[in-house]
């Protein structure tokens, strides 16, 4: 009898080797043209190499290796994705047309200022844009990333103090709602951090803040609208807290798309703001980056930002664009002028929404959100029960034994990426969920059903609940073993 | 919505922005269509003057190499340009598989044990590879050669000095470092094209106590021999060589390896293997114990982003060139940047002022300020040489990679003979 044999290989396993795999020596998946210079000495046999291992497969094969394996991602594209706090709103392809352009793609950063006039000049007109929407008196485009922001603010809060006779000045005052990004970036300018508990209303408590605001303070590290989903009305109050006792405001520009056009953080009294493009100005976050952080300040810092800045120089035949050094910069943060073709993708959706597009973004964010909220009152307890901005933090209590993770892993199952889980901190299983302001109505009621069944589910069958999910490419990992037998690349079995 | 929301206006939702300041005038233009929109972009690019529309020898850091098409093809799949960083492992298995081939070619590369997901850049990889010598290290001091390019050593100090780590520069033939030295710092090729002694220089920092932290072209390290190979304790790299535009100076993404031994001090995100609950084998990221969103204010780094897009776009050109075509490519750029030196090194009043070795990068010693060469150059349709007469006498910077064709090089040298 001719025994039944497994197949030596599913298609799912196929999928899933990886590149060297695959790789058989011989093979490549490019054609180079032949040398057309005569050959030249090559260096001794000491300083070259014959080590390097590198996967050898066809074009076809790279394309259907990277095509398979894309399509085990979630994605705007193909998943409404309400994770609260990124801001995952579609991306329009023309951001993708103009960033391609041969004139802004080929342009090589060591070409002089004049064989770049159109760069600088779109450069400039985004510099100009961020300036308007934050009400700030300069802009730096360098920075690479939200997190680089930070950074940068951080840094030119530091150079100020020390101009300005404050080396003391170590504290920096961080919400306890804040992302972790802002205590690290404190750290990496050398300062303290002292953490900010929020009062019932999810607000800064203005007591804490008031007993911390003492001679050693550097500042504060706000995000407006909080990371709670709110705007926090104590702000006017705590930018003038901070600025009697010789401190500056830093703004977490994180969640810009709630207020765009409604209100001006300079006007409330914040110094330095970063803004991320690929949140508030739909960039695409390609999996988890390139982003850019741009950071608009107002005048106390404008001397400080950092290098370069796009100036223009107007003259009687046409403006003139040129790269300056602010007078006492912090220096340089990148290699050259930030995530150019990241600051082209916003400059063009800028361009596309205009003035009034600002508004709708904001508009339409904050009535997503808001609209969600009531949709799923009741299902789950909502701990700060307030008009929210762009986004809404429940917690997800009101089953025992039921978690945050678990709602949140269920959901894949339903199509839709999960919330924003455990974050802020101070909402026990907290769910932040952020519509957006590109999603239909159609896509909220749909998303509110599933978590009003999901929420059936946690009462009547919790252990299918915590099995979640059970449709994607592969169920819940094994985290503690990725870290505890770290298996960080390709090796041979 | 508006009536299920209980509100009577898009305003009202509003309410807790203080009254005055609440609606500003916006000083922006109106909106365009989508058609304007292009126009007006086309316009900006063509105000440009970029390689393609003319011959260019530049390079100073950014390298032009041939792409294949299928590297944006596969990097414009919505999969992947429109997914998050992927926390929800189960749901981005595509992003964390090809992260973990990233890693695993940027270890290849470099010779190097481990890699993370990947940095902003080859600037900022270097300095947070000086940062991490000093946690391994616990000391204070950072010894930078003086041949790394100078924007990388500008960005190395703006992260180091606020958190009162010293910078200090030292040249190539350096054998003693300061007391309280964390690493040193060397670029190969350096920022004029040329091969660095690496063996010797990291003998230099281990007698001393200090790690050896290097930056090298990627493209350039399957020729020549690899930072492992010399025992390189951490080693980065500019990955823009690896089939990515240079765009005006980024998005770029910068490789970051070292030796297994100091990984749990590594920056940023790294993706590791494991398996799920049916033993399935699956990505997730890891060692997230080290990062800002778990450990806040004592994280290695304030790093979020891993710049995924842009290393997937590396790991799809490498894995299209292969283990020949890479080595390939950089064996026709060292031949033809040997050609165009010799050639140029044979016009009286030029001349090659260094010696070392190199890849594809030279300086020549011109006659009159490179200055006034490049303008006349560029009358002729070239882009020539980056100007570094602030470093060197009347010195220029020319790169020639694999995209400059034998009549492009033989232009430039008539065209650097006419105008002498």
């Amino acid at each position: 009898m001719v025994q039944k044999q497994q197949l030596p290989i599913t298609s799912e396993d196929y999928q899933r080797r990886l590149l060297m795999d695959r790789s058989v020596p011989g093979r490549t998946g490019v054609s180079l043209p032949a040398l057309d210079v005569p050959e030249q000495p090559l260096p001794g046999t000491g300083m070259l190499r014959d080590d390097l291992e590198l996967p050898e497969v066809s074009e076809g094969e790279v394309v259907r290796y990277f095509t398979n394996i894309s399509q085990l991602n979630f994605s705007i594209d193909t998943n409404f994705y309400p994770l609260g706090s990124c801001t995952m709103k579609y991306n329009p392809r023309v951001n993708e047309a103009t960033a391609s352009l041969p004139g802004l793609a080929q342009l090589h950063p060591r070409q002089s200022p004049e064989q770049a006039q159109g760069a600088l000049e779109l450069l400039h007109g985004l510099q100009e844009y961020l300036k308007e929407v934050t009400g700030m008196q300069g802009c730096g485009l360098v920075p690479l990333a939200g997190a680089h922001g930070e950074l940068s603010g951080i840094l030119m809060m530091r150079a100020y103090h020390m101009a300005n006779g404050g080396s003391h000045r170590r504290k920096m005052l961080i919400p306890d709602t804040a992302h972790g990004t802002n205590p690290a970036s404190a750290a990496m300018g050398g300062f303290d951090v002292v953490a900010i508990p929020s009062d019932a209303d999810g607000n800064m408590d203005m007591e804490a803040l008031r007993r911390e605001a003492t001679d050693d303070l550097a500042g504060v590290m706000f995000t407006q609208p909080t990371t709670l989903g709110l705007f926090d009305t104590h702000v006017v109050e705590m930018c003038r807290i901070i600025h009697e006792a010789g401190g500056l405001v830093y703004g977490d520009g994180a969640n810009m798309n709630a207020i765009l056009g409604r209100v001006k953080l300079a006007d409330l009294g914040f110094d330095v703001v970063h803004l991320n493009l690929h949140k508030t100005f739909s960039t695409p976050h390609g999996g988890g980056g390139p982003g850019a952080g741009p950071v608009c300040v107002n005048e106390r810092l404008l001397p400080f930002l950092p290098e370069p800045v796009i100036s223009v120089e107007k003259s009687s035949d046409g403006n003139r664009y040129v790269f300056s050094r602010p007078t006492q910069s912090i220096g340089r943060l990148g290699g050259f002028f930030g995530s150019f073709g990241v600051l082209v993708r916003a400059y063009t959706y800028i361009t596309l929404l205009g003035g009034q597009g600002m508004l709708d973004i904001s508009g339409n964010a904050v009535l997503n959100a808001n609209y969600l909220k009531e949709q799923l009152r009741g299902y789950f307890d909502l701990p700060y029960d307030r008009i929210c901005m762009h986004e809404v933090v429940f917690s997800a209590k009101l089953h025992s034994g039921v978690k945050a993770l678990d709602v949140a892993k269920r959901l894949l199952d339903f199509g839709f990426h999960a919330p924003t889980m455990y974050f802020p901190l101070v909402v026990d299983e907290a769910l932040m969920i952020e519509p957006t302001e590109t999603e239909s109505k159609e896509t909220m009621d749909a998303f509110a059903e599933a978590l009003r069944r999901i929420d059936d589910e946690a009462a009547n069958d919790p252990d299918f609940l915590h099995a979640a999910p059970h449709s994607t490419p592969v169920s819940r990992l094994d985290e503690a073993k990725a870290a505890r037998q770290p298996y960080l690349r390709w090796r041979p079995d | 919505m508006l009536q299920a929301i209980g509100v009577g206006s898009v305003d009202d939702l509003f309410q807790d922005i203080p009254a005055e300041f609440r609606n500003p005038e916006l000083n922006m233009p109106a909106p365009l269509s989508e058609m304007e929109v292009l126009q007006e972009l086309q316009r900006l690019s063509e105000r440009n003057l970029y390689p393609g529309r003319y011959t260019s020898f530049l390079g100073a850091g950014v390298y032009r190499h041939f792409t294949p098409s299928v590297v944006s093809a596969l990097v414009s799949r919505g999969e992947y340009l429109t997914s998050y960083t992927p926390y929800q492992a189960e749901a981005s298995q595509g992003t964390l598989q090809s992260t973990f081939e990233f890693q695993t070619m940027s270890s290849q590369i470099m010779g190097m044990e481990v890699a993370n997901a990947g940095m902003y850049d080859g600037a900022t990889s270097l300095a947070e590879a000086a940062l991490m010598a000093c946690r391994v290290t616990q000391r204070g001091r950072v010894a930078i050669v003086d041949t790394v390019a100078p924007n990388y050593a500008e960005v190395v100090r703006t992260y180091a000095e606020p958190q009162g780590i010293e910078v200090y520069t030292v040249s190539s033939s350096v054998r003693e470092l300061e007391p309280d030295t964390a690493c040193l710092l060397v670029q190969s090729p350096n920022f004029f094209g040329h091969l660095e002694d690496v063996g010797g220089l990291t003998d230099v920092a281990h007698n001393h106590g200090a790690l050896m932290c290097t930056s090298a072209d990627p493209v350039a390290m399957s020729m020549f021999k690899s930072p492992g190979a010399y025992g390189v304790d951490i080693a980065t790299a500019e990955g823009q060589a690896l089939g990515v535009p240079p765009s005006f100076g980024g998005p770029y993404v910068g490789i970051f390896t070292c030796k297994q031994e100091f990984f749990r001090q590594m920056p940023g995100r790294i993706a590791g293997r494991t398996t799920d609950t049916q033993g399935r084998t699956g990505y997730v990221l890891t060692l997230q114990t080290r990062e800002q969103h778990i450990r806040r204010e004592r994280a290695t780094s304030n790093i979020c982003t891993s710049t995924a897009l842009i290393g997937l776009m590396a790991t799809i050109y490498v894995a299209c060139m292969g283990k020949q075509g890479l080595r390939r490519v950089a064996e026709l750029c060292y031949h033809k940047a040997h050609y165009a030196a010799g050639q140029i090194a044979e016009i009286p009043g030029y001349s090659l002022p260094m010696e070392d070795t190199f890849f594809q990068e030279f300086v020549v010693r011109c006659p009159r300020p490179p200055a006034e060469i490049n303008a006349a150059l560029q009358d002729r349709g070239i882009i020539g040489g980056l100007d570094i007469s602030d470093l060197t006498p009347n010195g220029m910077l020319v790169c020639v990679t694999e995209v400059n064709s034998r009549r492009e090089i033989d232009s430039l040298v008539s065209a650097l003979k006419e105008i002498g």
